[in-house]
């Protein structure tokens, strides 16, 4: 092909899938436009991937084919088996890998331009220091996520003495080694740039130890916000990769994503009542205090059997249920559809109040929920639902436990206090299925358990539910 | 009107793309225009796109966040082009071959992302359907 056609059509392809993409992420705006959005979307991939195998630097196709096929059978076992219980470990998991090529990618552009007379030039050494630090961060930062939410990892903060001192200064001296490269390195070896190398991979080192340091200290709760500043950081990296090459679909797709990431840590340090900056310099999670703002000294729970729990749901006309961490821990999910069903055949209204960082992801309720066919007009936000805890007879928390704490309002001494919560205590009887007493990630009792409306069921949720259907279904 | 404006910054991001011409390599680069002048160009083409992403993503309600997420990163995964041109242009062998590592990498993003994606998407139904 005659190289400027060729070129031309790389360009329209490229500029297809920018526009592809965008309108793609808009579909994503209503439930029934996203599907349609999103295979839009991949038709923009697949194109933008077309395009490039035509470019006319390409001298030879054997590695690329092997790369896209051993990439491919990998891929889609991933993408159709992995179960919906595991998606929290399969976005941390993706996030390795897409920081992982980017991060190969600058490595290797950095290599090329020790041998292109003139360097890399200025621009381009910082784009791809800072392509290369944010990739390399986000590798080890996401495993680190995926270890904790796998479970091979402890989920509770691991904190050691002086650990932010010393994150401050890995963090210190990974830009020192930017700034010296960019000084040395940039216009190639021939300018004194000799260690370049050297200095390139002990900046990569310390961006790896950098997103261990980050995550580590990191309590599972707080997942929400880390997966979504881990989304920013590897949406950041592809951006810098595009000003590194001169590439714009790299820059426009990494700054959707980036975007994307910002927007949704955000929204989950809103719900959580942290600042942004709190989150940004990823401080959250090690201040936290372990101990209790109150004791729970001579107050008293009030616990029921499965039977008397189907009793009041059996019967109840207006039921809000709360689903949390822990129906997502015991698969409840399906029992928890099946009540909700055999509520409305008896003529009761269910609804499901989600808290923003209800989960291990932003949005993992919902999508549990929807898996187990729960329609998604049943499904309401904090804001849209929190007026109507007070006209519902039975508010059923189902393993959520610091987002329904009535302390966040009213108690100023409490950790969470100034926490969005569901005001489950507005109800007229509350019902917390539960393993145990212990407390939640914030270790602070919860005074909505000890409130005479509320009654605990204790158990597993999955069969504890399963015992109130069957109780439900014998009334 | 949010939408609205946010349509136009799409439109505008990929009208500053064709300007810009797509795809420089520092070649293009070195003989048309100056490389100022196009990084120039590219930092417009960052903050329109982060722009119309944050427009956008604002009006993703919570229902659709994990989607969201995944969706993100498999268009991320673009980064499979910069990985396909390393693997295959004219450059010593290790550094063809960390282009292929690449590629092996971000395929698996870009595959199984969009292929997940459909299957999250596929589950939210406003009624629930027989079977």
């Amino acid at each position: 092909m005659n190289p400027a056609i060729g070129a031309l059509f790389v360009q329209v392809a490229y500029i297809a899938a920018s526009a592809a993409f965008i309108l793609g992420l808009r579909g994503l705006t209503k439930p029934d436009t996203a599907r349609r959005g999103m295979r839009l979307a991949a038709m923009g991939m697949l194109l933008a991937i077309i395009g490039t195998l035509l470019n006319h630097e390409i001298i030879s196709y054997e590695l690329i084919i092997v790369g896209l096929i051993i990439g491919t059978a990998i891929g889609l076992p991933l993408g159709l088996l992995v179960p919906m219980t595991a998606m929290p470990q399969r976005i941390a998991i993706s996030l390795m890998f897409g920081a992982f090529a980017v991060t190969l990618v600058g490595i290797a552009e950095f290599l090329h331009y020790r041998d292109v007379p003139g360097g890399p030039g200025v621009v381009r050494m910082v784009a791809l220091g800072l392509e290369t630090l944010f990739g390399a961060l986000t590798i080890t930062g996401s495993f680190v996520a995926f270890g904790k939410l796998q479970g091979f990892i402890s989920g509770r903060p691991i904190i050691f003495p002086g650990q932010k001192l010393i994150n401050a200064a890995v963090f210190i001296a990974a830009i020192t080694l930017l700034i010296i490269l960019i000084a040395t390195a940039s216009n190639g070896p021939a300018a004194g740039g000799d260690n370049g190398v050297l200095l390139f991979g002990l900046m990569t080192v310390l961006a790896l130890a950098i997103g261990v340091t980050l995550v580590l200290p990191i309590g599972g709760a707080d997942m929400p916000v880390v997966v979504s500043l881990l989304n920013s950081y590897a949406g950041l990296a592809a951006s810098a990769a595009g000003f590194a090459i001169g590439n714009n679909i790299l820059i426009v797709a990494g700054a959707l994503d980036g975007a994307s990431g910002f927007v949704l840590s955000i929204l989950m340090s809103k719900a959580m009542n942290r600042s942004f900056a709190n989150v940004l310099f990823g401080a959250f999670g090690g201040e936290k205090v372990a101990a209790s703002a109150k004791s729970a000294e001579g107050l008293t729970t009030h616990s029921i059997s499965a039977e008397d729990a189907a009793m009041r749901i059996g019967y109840a006309r207006n039921v809000i249920i709360i689903p949390g961490y822990g129906m997502a821990v015991a698969q409840a999910q399906h029992a928890v559809r099946e009540l909700a069903e055999l509520v409305e055949k008896r003529g009761g209204r269910v609804r499901f109040a989600v808290h923003p960082v209800a989960g291990r992801m932003p949005g993992h309720m919902n999508v549990l929920l929807a898996e187990a066919n729960v329609p998604y007009d049943h499904l309401f936000d904090l804001d849209e639902i929190n007026e109507e805890f007070r006209a519902c007879d039975v508010a059923l928390v189902i393993g959520a436990n610091d987002v329904t704490n009535p302390a966040a309002k009213n108690d100023p001494s409490s950790p969470i206090y100034g926490m969005p919560i569901l005001n489950v205590q507005d109800a007229e009887q509350v019902i917390v299925v539960k393993r145990g007493m212990a407390t939640g990630f914030a270790g602070i009792e919860n005074e909505l358990f000890y409130l005479k409306k509320t009654s605990m069921l204790f158990g597993d949720a999955k069969s504890v539910l399963s015992q109130v259907v069957t109780e439900v279904k014998g009334l | 009107m949010i939408s609205v404006v946010a349509t136009a910054l799409g439109v505008a991001t990929v009208a500053i793309t064709l300007a810009s011409g797509g795809f420089t390599t520092s070649a293009d680069a070195s003989t048309g225009g100056t490389l100022v002048d196009v990084q120039i160009v590219e930092i417009y083409v960052f903050l329109l796109a982060a722009f119309t992403g944050f427009q956008i993503i604002t009006k993703v309600p919570p229902l659709l966040h994990t989607p969201l997420m995944a969706a993100t990163n498999a268009i991320s995964a673009i980064s499979l082009v910069a990985s396909i041109v390393i693997a295959g242009s004219e450059r010593p062998a290790y550094i063809n071959i960390m282009g292929a590592v690449a590629v092996t990498a971000a395929t698996i993003n870009v595959v199984g992302g969009f292929v997940i994606t459909d299957r999250m998407l596929k589950m939210f139904k406003k009624r629930e359907g027989q079977g």
